[in-house]
């Protein structure tokens, strides 16, 4: 059997000519049915790149994405996934959000058994209270809650997580790791989370991959599987030596990329567009003639490269 | 100084210190009539009056309320097809613009979406539309007239109920108005951000979910906007448009009163015309800031 996931040597660049960039170089992941995998990489390395080819929003250069064995076309509702910034619609309330997935997935059912399923989500990730509200009126912890309910009540058998939790305050952060922790616990889905934050990462997956930063792309890294047992409390764990170990593993993987890596930054300046006037011409005044300044675009395109320490 | 702000006096006081400020200014260019009598060589007794100042035949402050009076304490009197209180004036305009404005609407608001969506649409009709964007309505009138030239409704007695020049207004209404609605809508679909986009392709929406769930709602108020500024045009326009088919309303009582010499008529016509725009524009901004989301 394959596994539910599957990417193969995958690349991605962006761009045209000389101003293309490679994201991401040989990919290769494979996730079997029920893991909790959680991808770890800095701000900018591509982590969104890769969530995307699999969520199919981006499709690959070169390599295969591939799920249950077949290649993905496009996006769809089996591969839900979380979006960084929530992207709720703000005109609709809590429950018109998540009963705009239900009755995309579930025409079939009646009205009632749509919205009792959409109720069941709701109250899964604790918002029944403030299922009438707009997303405006709530906090950026809930507004993320409605996102995952949402999600998760499409039945995707794929949950892919863009650094859900980025965007929010410690605390709630960590009530809201446990809270999909729990979840997860309870209805076992394939999980594929990306973070920049290692204690995230450890707390919730089975296995942590680093996504490590290169001169030509990012590529992932050695995986460190996770054998914490669960359910994972976390005043308990921080103290203990293999969360301290395991941290530290992800910490010195990513910091030797990135020393590894010098990354060549190529910035393109924009200086004054007028050149110095040359002196040394004589100039006669004249009203109708008037010489014009010199362009630096009318000559030959520059390019200043600056190394990036 | 503290009573002033505390009362919110200055929200009263300041505006009437302007109006008081530019009736006074009205007041001293508007021309003064001064009669004289005299006896003539038969000594029969002959007035004469004769009118000076800077602004000679404008009537002043005094002179318009005095004239307008008949028209604004009967508002809804009909005393001829061209002699009518100053309501019903602005009724009958109104309803011209609401036909309109119905029409512009309905043209120009897919038109947008259209514009939003597809590129190649955009490349192939935004030159023309700028093109015809800043047109006059003095200079849609005549092509409306050609247009429909020949166009006649007959109601139940025979008579014209709808004619050419009816057409033709509504067709200059129309045209006018529309730009702000194509242009504000096509600039709101276009702003739909790309994370709506997103959820609708993962939960594959169909196309025309996706409109009416995602892009109608997200352009909504970019629409509003555009909606409200093609309200005011509308508006601008009906009065060029009545003046030029001679329709009762607003516009086609002032210019027939200019025709009559009856200038104070002109006043009361144009601030008609304005306290109807303001109110206009107050409805119209209401209802946009009930569809501002987020």
């Amino acid at each position: 059997m394959p596994p539910i996931l599957e990417i193969n040597n995958a690349a991605k660049s962006f761009g045209r000519g000389n101003e293309r960039s490679t994201i991401l170089r040989d990919i290769h992941l494979s996730v079997e049915e029920g893991n909790f995998v959680s991808i770890i990489g800095y701000s900018g390395s591509g982590k969104s790149t890769l969530i995307n080819l699999i969520a199919g929003l981006l499709k690959a250069d070169t390599g295969t994405v591939k799920m249950d064995g077949t290649d993905i076309k496009g996006p769809g509702p089996e591969r839900g996934i979380v979006f960084q910034n929530y992207s709720l619609l703000p005109w609709l309330t809590v429950t018109e959000n998540v009963r705009l997935a239900v009755d995309q997935i579930y025409p079939q059912l009646s009205e009632e058994e749509r919205a009792e399923h959409a109720a069941r989500y709701i109250d899964m990730v604790k918002l029944t209270p403030a299922s009438g509200k707009l997303p405006r009126e709530l906090s950026g912890g809930m507004r993320q809650r409605v996102s995952v309910a949402r999600t998760l009540a499409a039945n995707p058998r794929i949950l892919l997580l863009d650094e859900p939790l980025s965007a929010l305050d410690a605390l709630t952060r960590a009530t809201l790791q446990d809270e999909i922790a729990d979840i997860w616990q309870q209805n076992r889905t394939t999980v594929v989370w990306i973070t920049n934050d290692p204690d995230e990462a450890l707390l919730v997956a089975d296995r942590v991959i680093p996504l490590l930063p290169g001169r030509d792309g990012a590529t992932l890294g050695e995986e460190i599987p996770v054998n914490l047992p669960r359910p994972r409390d976390r005043r308990e764990l921080l103290g203990t030596p293999e969360f301290k170990d395991l941290k530290l593993r992800i910490v010195n993987t990513l910091l030797a990329a990135k020393k590894g890596s010098i990354p060549l930054v190529t910035k393109k300046l924009a200086p004054p567009d007028i050149l110095p006037e040359d002196l040394a011409h004589k100039r006669h005044f004249s009203l109708f003639d008037r010489p014009t300044p010199r362009r630096r675009s009318q000559l030959q395109r520059e390019e200043l490269k600056i190394e990036a320490s | 100084m503290k009573l002033f702000h505390s009362l919110k006096l200055d929200y009263i006081l300041l505006p009437l210190l302007g109006l008081l400020l530019c009736l006074g200014a009205w007041a001293f260019i508007s021309g003064k009539s001064t009669t004289t009598t005299s006896v003539d060589d038969w000594g029969n007794p002959v007035t004469k009056e004769e009118r000076h100042g800077i602004a000679r035949n404008l009537p002043s402050p005094t002179e318009t309320w005095t004239a307008s009076k008949p028209y604004i304490e009967e508002p809804l009197a009909k005393r001829g097809e061209l002699d009518q209180g100053i309501l019903r004036f602005a009724w009958l305009s109104l309803k011209l613009v609401a036909q309109g404005y119905f029409i512009a609407l309905l043209i120009g608001t897919p038109v947008g979406f259209l514009l939003g969506l597809s590129k190649n649409f955009t490349k192939a009709f935004d030159p023309i539309i700028q093109i015809l964007r800043p047109v006059s309505p003095l200079a849609w009138l005549p092509l409306g007239m050609v247009l429909f030239s020949g166009l006649k409704v007959l109601d139940a007695d025979g008579r014209v109920s709808f004619g050419t020049s009816d057409a033709a207004a509504l067709f200059t209404i129309a045209i006018c108005a529309m730009w702000p609605t194509v242009l504000n809508t096509a600039v709101g679909v276009r702003a739909v951000p790309q994370d709506y986009l997103n959820v609708a392709k993962v939960l594959k929406l169909s196309r025309t979910k996706t409109l009416f769930k995602i892009l109608i709602p997200s352009a909504l108020p970019y629409m509003f906007t555009g909606f409200r500024l093609s309200l005011g045009i509308a508006w601008l326009v009906i009065v060029a448009v009545e003046m030029l088919i001679g329709k009762p309303g607003v516009g086609g009582f002032l210019w027939q009163q200019y025709n009559a010499n009856s200038f104070a008529h002109i006043i009361l016509s144009i601030l008609t015309i304005g306290v109807i725009g303001y109110v206009l524009d107050r409805l119209m901004s209401v209802i946009e800031g009930r569809f501002r989301t987020a």
